[in-house]
C-alpha cells in the first residue's frame, strides 16, 4: 500500500500544475499585443523544472510551439546555466535552432525561486506578426535575410530590463512599441504563475518541485510504454512526395516499435531546400512526436515524460534537419504535414485508430500594404502611414476519422483558431467577400473527410497589396483510408486571371480580387457502405452536389 | 418592495421547481418536482398550494418573480423552433465554422456541436457594409421576395438575421426585417443588431441563431403561464428574472428570451450577495455545489461581476470550447462539473478524476440502491461518515453503505493501492481541489486576493466540502445561510430592476473628449433609466458607470469604474491612473510607452429597495439525530466520535467547536477540527477557523 497522506497530495499538485500553465496561457492571449497571440491562441506556455524537464503544459496553444518549447528551455541552459541565474532573471531567445523553428517566434523563460532558490521555470513561446527582415515567407536565401535575431540573453537581469538588448530591437522590427509590449506582457504572465506556484508549494508544504517531478514524469513515461506494448512489435513506412518550387520533396518516415519506445525515423528524407521552407531538428520533432501521441496514449499529459517515449530521428542537412544558417521561415508548410506522414505509418499497425489524411498546413492568409508594397507615398512622405500587415489563420477539412466524419474548416494539427472576419476588417483595409464552406471538396468514404472551404478578398480601396503565401496540398491531395477517396487539392488565383504560386511573396495588382479554395481531408472506408441518410444531408445541405457524385461513380 | 408585500420566487429548474413566498410574516419556502412537458403546471399548482396554505388570497399577491432553464433545455435538447437564419452572401457557414479549431488537442475523435440551424435552412443575401458601416453593396431587396419562397418550403418558425458589420449599421437588418414582416407575419424574427450588437460575427450569429430558437416556445409558455395565472385570479405583475441578475417584464423576454438561460446559477449569486450585505461583508466568495456542478462567483458591495458572454450546452459536460456561444449579459461565474454525484474514476495514468459525469438522480451515487455503480462524491461522504444513511429518510432513498463503500473499493482504492477509506478521502480531497482550483483561477483571472474574503455557501452539496474549500484558499470565515436549499428562487426575491447598457467609443486618452463622453453616457443612461422606471415605478435608482480601456492594440479590455457625473477634459489624468491601477492588479506590470485608449462606456441602472432578510424563513422540524458521528479521519487511520447536533439545537450564543457534524434540511455542515461554528442572530450559520497558535 503507498502512503495514502503523500498519494493524495500528489494527485492534488499534478492537478494544480495543470490549471496553473492553463491560465498562464489565457492570461497571454488576454494580455499580448499580437494579434496571432491574442485571438488565434499561437503560442505555448509550461512549467519545467529546475533541470530544464517539462512537467505540465497547457492545452491552449499549438503542438509546433509547445514541443518546441519543451527542447528550448533545456539548450538555453546549456547558453545560460543556472548557477549563472538570479531572482528576478527572464531569459528570451528566438534561435530557431534553440526554440521553435522561425525567427518570429519569442521565448521567454523565466526562472522561479523559492526561499532563495531555483525550483523550475515558466516558459512561453508566442508569434511575433513581425520580427523585421523581408518578413514571413519562404523567399529568403538565408536566416539572415529572415529578421532579427536574439541570442539567449538575459531580457531582464535581476528585475532590471536589458536596456542595450530592447534598443536593438526597437531598431530592428516594424512595429516596435507593439514587440516589445508583447515582450513584457510575457514576463507578467510567468510571474504571475511563478506566484501562483509559489503559493501551491507552500500550502502544500513543499520547498521543490523534485519528487513531484520525478512523479509525474516517472507515470506518464510507464504509461507510454504501457501504451506502446500493446502495439505488435514491427516496422512501417510511409511517404508523402510534393512540389517545392518546382522541385520533388520526400518525406519518409520510418516507424520502429519496439517493447517501450517508438522510433520515428526520417532517413531517405530529401535534403533542404534552397528556400525557407526547411525545419531546425526540434520543429521535426514537435510536430512528429505530435502526431505519434494522437494515436499511441493521446489521454496522457505532454511532459517529458511522456514525450521521451517516442525518438525522432532526421538526418543532418536533410529538409527536417537543417543546420545554421539555412532558410527556415516558412517552417510550418512541411511541419504541419508531418502527423499525416507519421500516422500513415501508424495506420499499417492500427488501421481502426488512425484518420485518413486531411488538409494539414493551415491557409494563414498574410497581407502586406502601403508604400513599402505599391512604393505609393501619396505625398506624405511617411513611410508608415497607410502600411498594415494582416494575417488571418483559415482551415481546410481534416480527414475521416474511423467512426466519424472529418471535421469541416478545421485545423489540424495546428491548435490555432480563426479570428472572425469582423475583427480581420477592423485591422487592415480589406475586404473578405467569402468565407464559406467549399462543396464537393471532401474525400468521400463511408466516412467523408471534413470539407475545405472558399475565401475571396480584396482590398476595400482596390489599391495593391503584398500576398506571402504559404499554402501546400496544391498538388498532393489528403489520401482517403481503408478505401475511402482523396480530398480535393487546393487552389489560388485571382478571380479573373491567373494561378498564383502557393508559396512565396506575389504583388496583386490593382482592383483584383483574391480567390483561395482551401483542400478537403481524405474519407475512410468505401463510399459505398455509407449510411444513405448522412449522404442525404450532405446532399440537402449542398455540400455534395449532382456533378461530384457522378464524378466519384 | 417593502417588507409589507406578498411576492412569490419561482425557480424552474431541470429537477425540482423551487418557491419561496414572502409574506409579512415570514418566509414559506416549497420545492416540486418540474413537469417538464408544460412548468406551467408545476408553477400553477405550487402557487395554488402556498396560497391556499398560508390563507392568502390571489388578489393580495403584490408580484412574482420567475426564472427558469427552459430556454437551455431547449437549446441542450434540441426541441426549439424550426429556425433559419438570413445572413450576408458568402457567409452561409459561419455558425458551421466557429473559431475553426479543436478544443481538445489530442483527441482526433471529438464532436462539434452542430448549428442550432442546419445549412439548408441558412440563406445568403446579396448586400454588404464595411467595418466603418458604410455600404459597399445596397441589400437587394427583389432577392427577399425568394428568402420568403424558401422560408416557406422549409416551414420556417423562427427567423434569424445576421449581416456583417450590422453592430455598426444596422440598416440592411432592419429593412430585411420589414420587408420579410409584410411577406410572412407569422414568422418571428430576431436581429442580431438588437439581440447582440457586438463585433465577432460568430459570437453574434451564434446568439442570434439561438434567441431566435428558444423564441417562439418561451414566447407560448409565457403566455400559457399569464393565461393560467389569470384564470386563478393572480393579476399580480410577472417580472423575468435574467441572466444578469436583475428583472425584466415579459414582453421585453418575449423578444429577447436568449437572456434567460443562466437565470438559475443568476439567482443563487444575487442571493448570496444579499446575504453578504445582510453580515455587512463588503467582499464575499460566493460557492455553490449542486449534484452536478460547482458555481463559485466573485461578490464585491453585494453586487456579483458581470461579463458579456457565455458559452452554451457544452459538448463534453462543462468543457470550455466545445459549446454554443451567447454574448449575452451575464453574472460572471465559473460553473465546472463538480457536484455532489460526481463521478470518480482513475485513468491509466493512476490519475483520480472526480466529474464532470455525474450519476445524476437514476440510477445516482451507488449507495442510492438504484442499480448504479458509479463511485461519487455522495459516496465518499457516506463512507467517511459525514452522511448518514438516515439523511436520506425523508426522500424515500434506500441508502446502503456496502454498496458505497465496494463502488469506491472497485473503482478508485484498489486502482491507486488505497484502501475504501483512504479512496473516499481522495474522492472528496480531490472535488475539493478542483473547486478550489475553480476560484483560484477565477481569482487570478480578476486578479482578486481571496485571502481576505469570506465564502458563503449553499446548494445542497456546499456545507460538507464548504470548509476544506475554504481552507485550501486560506478563507477563514464560512457563512451557511439559511434557506440554502432553495437560494436561486430566494434570491429572484431579493432582486431589483436592472438593466444594463454599453456602447463602444474608441479614442486615445491623449485626445479625450470628455463633452463626447458626457453626451453619450446622458444618452444611454435616458434609456436605462426607462427601462428600470417601467419595472419599478416608484423606487428610486442607482446607476453605477465605467469606461472601458486597453493599451492600444491590446485584445482585452479592462471595465474601470468612474464617479457617476460628468467628466471634465482634464479628467484623463484620472482614468489613466485608474486603468494602470486595475491593470497592474490583474496583469502584474504596467507597460511603458504604449499608449492607452478607451473603447467603450457602460452603464448599469437598478432600482434600490429593501430586501428581504432570510432571517424570516419559517423552520420545519427536525428528525431526531445522535449525539454522536463516526467521522473518518486520514491522520490517525481510523474513525473518530465527532460531536453532532441539528442546526435548530445551535441557538444563538453557543459556539459548536470542530471537529463535528451540524445536520441541516437534506445536507450536513462539516465543521473541521480548528473551526467553530456559531449561528448569528439572522439564522446563518457561520464557521471561523481559529490562529494557528490556538491549534492543538
Amino acid at each position: 500500500m503507498v502512503n495514502p497522506a503523500e498519494e493524495i497530495r500528489f494527485q492534488v499538485i499534478w492537478s494544480n500544475l495543470l490549471s496553473i500553465v492553463e491560465e498562464q496561457a489565457r492570461a497571454l492571449m488576454r494580455t499580448a499585443f499580437s494579434p496571432v497571440v491574442r485571438d488565434s491562441g499561437d503560442l505555448s506556455a509550461a512549467l519545467f523544472d529546475r533541470n530544464g524537464r517539462m512537467l505540465a503544459q497547457a492545452q491552449t496553444g499549438t503542438p509546433g510551439h509547445v514541443n518546441s518549447t519543451a527542447a528550448a528551455v533545456p539548450l538555453m541552459l546549456q547558453e545560460i546555466p543556472v548557477d549563472q541565474l538570479e531572482e528576478g532573471d527572464h531569459l528570451i531567445t528566438n534561435d530557431p535552432w534553440l526554440a521553435s523553428g522561425h525567427l518570429h517566434d519569442i521565448t521567454i523563460s523565466s526562472p522561479v525561486f523559492l526561499a532563495d532558490r531555483l525550483i523550475g521555470f515558466f516558459a512561453c513561446t508566442c508569434h511575433q506578426l513581425d520580427i523585421g527582415g523581408r518578413g514571413q515567407g519562404p523567399d529568403a536565401a538565408s536566416v539572415f535575410e529572415e529578421g532579427l535575431a536574439i541570442p539567449v540573453l538575459k531580457l531582464i537581469e535581476k528585475g532590471k530590463i536589458n536596456g542595450v538588448l530592447m534598443k536593438i530591437i526597437h531598431a530592428n522590427v516594424r512595429t516596435p512599441r507593439e514587440v516589445e509590449a508583447d515582450i513584457l506582457s510575457y514576463v507578467a504572465a510567468n510571474e504571475a504563475s511563478a506566484d501562483t506556484l509559489r503559493a501551491a508549494l507552500n500550502k502544500l508544504g513543499l520547498t521543490d518541485l523534485e519528487q513531484i517531478g520525478d512523479d509525474i514524469i516517472a507515470r506518464s513515461r510507464a504509461s507510454m510504454e504501457e501504451e506502446i506494448r500493446k502495439l505488435p512489435n514491427g516496422k512501417a513506412r510511409n511517404s508523402i512526395t510534393f512540389d517545392c518550387f518546382g522541385v520533388p520533396v520526400d518525406i519518409i518516415c520510418n516507424l520502429e516499435i519496439s517493447d517501450d519506445e517508438l522510433l520515428l525515423d526520417f532517413s531517405g528524407t530529401s535534403d533542404a531546400s534552397t528556400r525557407g521552407v526547411n525545419l531546425v531538428y526540434n520543429y521535426t520533432n514537435a510536430y512528429a512526436s505530435f502526431g505519434a501521441r494522437c494515436i499511441v496514449g493521446p489521454q496522457i499529459p505532454n511532459n517529458s515524460g511522456s514525450l521521451s517515449a517516442v525518438k525522432v530521428e532526421a538526418p543532418l542537412g536533410s529538409i527536417l534537419n537543417v543546420e545554421r544558417p539555412w532558410p527556415v521561415c516558412a517552417r510550418h508548410i512541411i511541419g504541419q504535414l508531418l502527423p499525416d506522414v507519421v500516422m500513415g505509418c501508424l495506420a499499417e499497425i492500427v488501421p481502426e485508430r488512425v484518420p485518413a489524411e486531411g488538409a494539414a498546413c493551415l491557409w494563414g492568409i498574410q497581407l502586406r500594404g502601403g508604400p513599402e508594397i505599391d512604393g505609393n507615398f501619396e505625398g506624405s512622405g511617411n513611410w508608415g502611414q497607410d502600411r498594415y500587415e494582416v494575417l488571418f489563420f483559415n482551415a481546410g477539412g481534416a480527414g475521416a476519422r474511423p467512426q466519424r466524419d472529418g471535421l469541416s474548416a478545421t485545423a489540424f494539427p495546428s491548435g490555432v483558431k480563426a479570428m472572425p472576419i469582423e475583427v480581420v476588417e477592423n485591422s487592415a483595409p480589406i475586404v473578405v467577400w467569402k468565407k464559406e464552406l467549399r462543396p464537393n471538396s471532401a474525400g468521400a468514404g463511408q466516412f467523408r473527410g471534413g470539407f475545405g472551404q472558399s475565401i475571396e478578398l480584396s482590398t476595400i480601396d482596390g489599391r495593391p497589396c503584398g500576398l506571402f503565401a504559404m499554402f501546400d496540398r496544391t498538388t498532393i491531395e489528403a489520401k482517403g483510408r481503408a478505401g475511402g477517396a482523396n480530398g480535393e487539392v487546393g487552389e489560388l488565383y485571382l478571380q479573373f486571371g491567373r494561378q498564383l504560386d502557393p508559396k512565396g511573396l506575389q504583388l496583386i495588382g490593382p482592383n483584383e480580387r483574391l480567390c483561395f479554395d482551401l483542400p478537403g481531408g481524405g474519407g475512410f472506408g468505401p463510399a459505398d457502405q455509407r449510411d444513405p441518410a448522412m449522404a442525404a444531408d450532405d446532399r440537402r445541405a449542398g455540400l455534395l452536389t449532382d456533378d461530384k457524385t457522378s464524378e466519384d461513380e | 418592495m417593502a417588507d409589507n408585500s406578498i411576492r412569490i420566487g419561482v425557480d424552474v429548474g431541470g429537477t425540482f421547481t423551487d418557491f419561496a413566498l414572502a409574506t409579512p410574516l415570514g418566509i414559506k419556502t416549497l420545492k416540486l418536482p418540474t413537469t417538464e412537458d408544460a412548468p406551467e403546471h408545476a408553477i400553477l399548482q405550487g402557487i395554488g398550494h402556498l396560497l391556499t396554505e398560508n390563507k392568502i388570497s390571489s388578489q393580495s399577491v403584490d408580484g412574482i418573480v420567475h426564472g427558469t432553464t427552459l430556454a437551455t433545455n431547449a437549446i441542450i435538447s434540441r426541441t426549439g423552433a424550426r429556425t433559419s437564419l438570413l445572413t450576408t452572401e458568402g457567409f452561409r457557414d459561419v455558425l458551421a465554422q466557429g473559431d475553426e479549431s479543436r478544443f481538445d488537442q489530442y483527441d482526433i475523435n471529438i464532436v462539434k456541436p452542430e448549428p442550432l440551424v442546419p445549412r439548408w435552412r441558412r440563406f445568403g443575401i446579396e448586400e454588404r457594409i464595411s467595418a466603418e458601416g458604410e455600404i459597399l453593396l445596397p441589400l437587394n431587396e427583389a432577392l427577399l421576395e425568394n428568402v420568403a419562397e424558401l422560408l416557406r418550403a422549409e416551414e420556417i418558425e423562427s427567423l434569424a438575421i445576421g449581416f456583417l458589420h450590422a453592430h455598426v449599421n444596422a440598416s440592411h437588418e432592419q429593412r430585411a426585417r420589414e420587408r420579410l414582416e409584410e411577406l410572412m407575419p407569422s414568422v418571428s424574427i430576431s436581429l442580431s443588431s438588437e439581440v447582440s450588437p457586438e463585433i465577432g460575427e460568430y459570437g453574434r450569429f451564434s446568439t442570434t441563431a439561438a434567441n431566435a430558437y428558444v423564441q417562439p416556445i418561451m414566447a407560448a409558455y409565457l403566455d400559457r403561464l399569464q393565461n393560467g395565472l389569470t384564470a386563478m385570479d393572480l393579476a399580480a405583475p410577472v417580472f423575468m428574472f435574467l441572466s444578469n441578475g436583475g428583472l425584466s417584464e415579459l414582453d421585453t423576454v418575449k423578444k429577447f428570451p436568449i437572456r434567460l438561460v443562466e437565470s438559475g446559477p443568476a439567482g443563487g449569486a444575487i442571493f448570496a450577495g444579499n446575504i453578504a450585505d445582510d453580515l455587512g461583508e463588503d467582499e464575499i466568495l460566493a460557492f455553490d455545489m449542486g449534484g452536478t456542478t460547482a458555481k463559485v462567483c466573485l461578490i464585491d458591495q453585494g453586487i456579483p461581476g458581470r461579463s458579456d458572454s457565455f458559452e452554451m450546452a457544452r459538448e463534453h459536460m462543462h468543457r470550455q470550447g466545445s459549446g454554443l456561444p451567447a454574448r449575452i449579459p451575464v453574472i460572471d461565474l465559473v460553473e465546472i462539473g463538480s457536484g455532489g454525484g460526481s463521478i470518480a474514476h482513475i485513468d491509466s495514468l493512476s490519475r483520480l478524476h472526480v466529474g464532470p459525469e455525474s450519476a445524476g438522480s437514476t440510477p445516482g451515487p451507488a449507495c442510492y440502491s438504484r442499480g448504479g455503480d458509479n463511485a461519487t462524491v455522495t459516496d465518499a461522504d457516506l463512507l467517511l461518515g459525514r452522511l448518514a444513511a438516515d439523511d436520506f429518510k425523508d426522500s424515500g432513498i434506500n441508502i446502503s453503505l456496502e454498496h458505497a463503500r465496494n463502488s469506491i473499493s472497485d473503482q478508485v482504492g484498489d486502482r491507486l493501492g488505497l484502501d475504501d477509506t483512504a479512496g473516499a478521502t481522495a474522492i472528496s480531497e480531490m472535488v475539493e481541489e478542483q473547486m478550489a482550483g475553480a476560484a483560484r483561477e477565477h481569482a487570478r483571472e480578476k486578479g482578486v486576493d481571496l485571502r481576505h474574503r469570506s465564502m458563503v455557501a449553499f446548494g445542497g452539496a456546499a456545507p460538507l466540502h464548504a470548509a476544506s474549500v475554504a481552507a485550501k484558499l486560506d478563507i477563514e470565515r464560512i457563512i451557511i445561510p439559511e434557506a440554502a436549499g432553495i437560494g436561486s428562487a430566494f434570491g429572484f426575491l431579493q432582486s431589483q430592476a436592472v438593466f444594463e447598457i454599453s456602447r463602444s467609443i474608441k479614442m486615445p486618452l491623449t485626445e479625450f473628449d470628455a463633452e463626447l463622453f458626457n453626451r453619450e453616457f446622458a444618452i444611454i443612461s435616458k434609456q436605462a433609466r426607462s427601462v428600470v422606471t417601467a419595472a419599478a415605478p416608484d423606487a428610486p435608482i442607482k446607476e453605477s458607470r465605467t469606461v472601458a480601456m486597453r493599451y492600444r492594440g491590446q485584445g482585452l479590455s479592462v471595465p474601470v469604474g468612474i464617479e457617476c457625473r460628468d467628466l471634465n477634459d482634464t479628467d484623463n489624468d484620472m482614468l489613466l491612473e485608474a486603468f494602470l491601477k486595475s491593470y497592474i492588479a490583474v496583469y502584474h506590470r504596467a507597460l511603458d510607452g504604449i499608449d492607452v485608449e478607451c473603447v467603450g462606456i457602460g452603464l448599469r441602472v437598478s432600482s434600490v429597495g429593501d430586501t428581504l432578510s432570510a432571517k424570516n424563513v419559517l423552520e420545519t422540524a427536525h428528525n431526531k439525530i445522535p449525539p454522536e458521528s463516526a467521522v473518518f479521519d486520514l491522520e490517525a487511520g481510523a474513525y473518530v466520535d465527532v460531536p453532532t447536533i441539528a442546526r435548530n439545537d445551535l441557538t444563538e450564543g453557543y459556539t459548536f467547536q470542530g471537529p463535528g457534524l451540524i445536520k441541516d434540511y437534506g445536507t450536513t455542515i462539516c465543521v473541521p477540527r480548528n473551526y467553530h461554528a456559531v449561528r448569528h442572530d439572522n439564522g446563518h450559520i457561520v464557521l471561523t477557523r481559529q490562529s494557528v497558535d490556538k491549534k492543538g
